[in-house]
């Protein structure tokens, strides 16, 4: 059976399953490898895309529910957005492997929060575990992005 | 090397016969501690450009430095390319990093013998080999600018790649890239002046793959996908060292897309279409395991052994006795004084990168390639080698980015690389499998950080010093199944205790360590032994001083000053300096001191710590840090910052418990990580020095525990035996 899924603004027509999980399909039929497997539980959040501009774990979410979602993924975000930008400025990633959903949760959080405070970015940031201990800099460049002053950089 | 074969005659399109003897040699050259880079490079390509193994440059000019590091999250890359660029006087801005396919010959880490990425080792052994190739490449554009201009080459200049001269010549590396590459190139290049880079040390060297790693087109393993490519995954027997009895496949083959069931060594493996039918394939699959041969201990009975043995209770178990790793005089004639004893005790860890193991394997008559984040290529070649029978050096690695190692993938089995070169060998036909872990398979299949206990007992003397030290360490060597076998005690396992500055301001030590067996397979987790030796230390350090009711810095400093350790002393005083330790702490915060040397870089952290319901929040935490010479003093406070993390992780959350033996925390639900609302705010501060580097990826972890206890000590008296600190 076909499933037709709206994803990054293109209608894409898939056979995987409809129980199949979304993140599977993206990255195994779709091709966008943007949205990494970390835990397979909505527990780490390095699957996180963006479902009509809220952040899901697309791990845990079966396509069968999707018809009709703006799905999207890092790749939408074109590699130069503010977060982007700041991400770079900061030289936020180590390892790298948590960013694509780190930087869709921190889309979702700067577009319903354009001025976030530390607990908003707590509240929207602690879903994205990054084994590399990257999080002081992804809190900087969230804020860097937002435009805020950020904190002085933490060194000699 | 005493080798009975002609390397030469071992090419790769060698006879049966010469595989098994070329195997078997490079498995006795290693036995023997020879060094086997050439042997293991036989059948590998050895062509280079005129520039050598390490640097490249194109038509454009643009200069490639070449990786024989692997980069999972270090910032390597930046510090190796930034050594050779700064020789060269390359332009960084459009200098690009290559990662080195394996070959031991060339790309052998000058600190292990074999190729591979470990120990904090990056930078130190590259320091010298990549100045001398960078300088090497300069050289070359200068003689050929002197020979093209009829100038005298001592008058020559060059800057980001453009080469000059005060007459106003000027050409840059394209343009003199014909003549350069004909140039012999210099036996002993002439380094600059440290003095005189312009650089190293500066916040120009960043990271060159932060954009693709920001934009989701960097590369790792799980995103490989080439035509035709099966994934597999595998069932594992849930409890270690059982081995698979019986396995029924008719559901399995029943699961749409699932391609062949067969079993291999280390279980049962389900080859699919795509990820997610392995996936079901394998949850439909019937396995009966034969445990008789199984661990069936939990972490209670280890911990509960582990302390008796320390405490002198209980016949040890055979083969196995107290090992001296420190021994100064005679604990027993140790003068009278008020005794101070305290025990540790430290869980399994597991590494739990964000990437859980994987690799992509292509296996056909005489050829095999491995994709993945290979830490250790040389190992894995070499396993790969017994498999699938043929010469090691003739076994393809391309290394990728790795979502993180920690330690994890540098294994003497190469156990998931392997497991994957076994599946891929009986699908043939080089048709390409990518075997994929999923988190529960990560986390319950060990290579833990060992089960770990310590037994401490001081004699104080009358001014409040110690003078008689005995300690004991109880845990598992990281070193069975090396190929090399270990004379005498396995140091990782002691290291941190062993060459500590206190022992040295000591006159009495007795340092032992029994390393039972035990059936869980353990391995190095970032920083090693100071992940255990680091907070015994810093913490007993610590009690000692309130029981003296000294200053924890001055107590720390007074020891160091009799060790002789000059550079302790230094970063402590530069700690205590940047956190303002003449003046109280953060309103409602409270301070903890810890100071910790690990593989050649010496880190000292203040770290401020409130408790809110009784758990610790960490705030500001400074920290200062002596590396040798800073290549990136961003990339040295981005490991500052991550290695906290990592650290306070542990120390907070972190264990694998067993329970009969089978591995409780599946997933991070269970095994508990520091997540962003939890991290501290790490302020880096580096020690000018003219050193040579030393390491800085696993130094700042160890430090953080230990800081986090001494702080909650003077919050409330109470020290810390057992971690994480925050019970589930």
């Amino acid at each position: 059976m076909a499933t037709t899924l709206d994803v990054n603004g293109k209608p894409v027509t898939v056979k995987a399953a409809p129980e199949t999980p979304l993140l599977w399909v993206l990255r195994d039929e779709i091709g966008l490898t943007g949205p990494k497997f970390g835990c397979g539980i909505a527990q780490c959040g390095a699957c996180t895309v963006l479902a009509d501009g809220q952040p899901i774990r697309s791990c845990s979410m079966p396509i069968s529910g999707l018809a009709g979602v703006k799905i999207t993924t890092v790749e939408s975000l074109g590699g130069n957005s503010a977060l982007q930008q700041a991400w770079v400025k900061n030289d936020v990633p180590q390892c790298g492997y948590c960013q694509s959903g780190q930087l869709m949760s921190a889309t979702a959080l700067l577009a319903a929060k354009p001025k976030p405070t530390d607990e908003d970015i707590d509240a929207a940031m602690d879903g994205n575990i990054c084994r590399c201990g990257a999080y002081q800099r992804i809190r900087a460049a969230i804020k860097d992005a937002a435009g805020m002053t950020p904190a002085a950089p933490a060194k000699a | 090397m005493n080798a009975p074969v002609n390397p030469e005659n071992l090419k790769s399109g060698a006879t049966r016969r010469e595989l098994v003897v070329g195997t078997a040699l490079v498995g006795g050259a290693l036995l023997v501690g020879c060094s086997p880079g050439d042997l293991l490079s036989i059948g590998a390509k050895t062509d280079f450009g005129a520039f050598g193994p390490f640097i490249k440059i194109g038509a454009d000019g643009v200069v490639t430095v070449v990786s024989k590091h692997i980069e999972f999250g270090q910032g390597n890359h930046a510090g190796l390319a930034a050594i050779a660029a700064e020789e060269l006087d390359a332009n960084w801005s459009t200098l690009k990093v290559e990662q080195a396919p394996a070959i031991a010959k060339v790309y052998a880490n000058l600190k292990m013998g074999v190729q591979g990425t470990g120990g904090s080792s990056a930078i130190a052994n590259s320091w010298t080999q990549l100045r001398q190739a960078g300088a090497s490449a300069r050289a070359m554009f200068v003689e050929a600018a002197s020979n093209k201009w009829n100038l005298p080459a001592g008058e020559i200049t060059v800057k980001d790649g453009v080469v000059g001269h005060p007459s106003g010549k000027s050409a840059t590396f394209a343009e003199l890239l014909p003549d350069a590459a004909k140039v012999t190139p210099p036996k002993e290049p002439k380094l600059k002046d440290p003095k005189t880079f312009t650089l190293i040390g500066t916040d120009r060297v960043r990271r060159k793959d932060a954009q693709a790693k920001s934009d989701g087109t960097a590369r790792f393993t799980q995103d490989v996908h080439l035509p035709n490519m099966l994934t597999a995954m595998v069932a594992h027997a849930p409890r270690f060292g059982a081995t698979v009895a019986s396995f029924d496949a008719t559901e399995a083959k029943k699961v749409a897309g699932v391609v062949d069931v067969f079993q291999i060594p280390s279980g049962v493996a389900v080859v699919a279409e795509n990820t997610y039918a392995a996936r079901m394939g394998r949850e439909a699959l019937k396995v009966t395991w034969d445990e008789s041969k199984a661990e069936k201990r939990g972490s209670k009975e280890l911990t509960a052994a582990y302390t008796g043995w320390a405490a002198g209770k209980g016949a040890l178990p055979e083969k196995t006795a107290w090992q001296g790793f420190e021994t100064k005089g005679d604990f027993a004639q140790a003068p009278k004084g008020e005794l101070f004893e305290a025990t540790y005790d430290f869980p399994f860890l597991a590494h739990a990168t964000m990437e859980p193991m994987n690799c992509v394997a292509e296996v056909s008559a005489g050829k095999a390639k491995l994709t993945f984040g290979s830490q250790i290529p040389t190992v894995d070649q070499l396993n790969t080698a017994k498999i699938v029978g043929m010469l090691p050096g003739a076994v393809e690695i391309e290394t990728l980015f790795a979502g993180g190692s920690f330690g994890r993938r540098a294994n003497f089995q190469s156990d998931y690389a392997a497991e994957c070169v076994q599946i891929a060998k009986k699908v043939g036909k080089g048709r390409p499998v990518k075997l994929v872990w999923t988190r529960e398979d990560d986390m319950t299949a060990g290579y833990f950080r060992p089960l770990t206990h310590h037994n401490v007992k001081v004699v104080i003397g009358a001014d409040g010093y110690p003078v008689a030290w005995r300690h004991r360490i109880v845990t598992q060597t990281l070193m069975k199944g090396s190929p090399i076998p270990s004379k005498g005690l396995d140091e990782t396992t002691v290291e941190g205790a062993k060459g500590s500055p206190y022992l040295k301001a000591i006159p009495i030590v007795d340092g032992q360590a029994l390393l039972p067996d035990v059936g869980v397979p353990v391995l190095w987790w970032r920083s090693v032994g100071a992940t255990h030796t680091a907070f015994v230390m810093e913490h007993t350090i610590d009690q000692l001083a309130r029981k003296a009711g000294k200053d924890p810095i001055a107590y720390r400093l007074a020891l160091y000053d009799k060790a002789g350790a000059t550079r302790h002393t230094a970063v402590l005083k530069l700690a205590a300096e940047k956190a303002g330790y003449d003046q109280p702490a953060t309103a409602g915060w409270t301070r903890g001191v810890a100071v910790h040397e690990c593989f050649g870089t010496v880190v000292a952290q203040i770290a401020e710590v409130k408790l809110v319901d009784g758990a610790p929040k960490v705030g500001r935490v400074v920290t200062a840090v002596d590396c040798g010479v800073a290549i990136s003093p961003d990339q040295i406070a981005a490991q500052m910052e991550g290695g906290t993390c990592y650290g306070l992780s542990a120390a907070m959350f972190g264990q694998i418990t067993l329970n009969n033996g089978v591995v409780e925390q599946t997933n991070f639900d269970t095994y508990r990580v520091l997540r962003n609302s939890e991290a501290p705010h790490v302020e880096t501060y580096i020690l000018p020095s003219g050193e040579a580097p030393s390491g800085i990826g696993e130094p700042g972890v160890p430090v953080i525990g230990p800081a986090v206890a001494n702080a909650i000590l003077a919050i409330n008296g109470q020290a810390t035996h057992s971690l994480p600190i925050v019970k589930a």
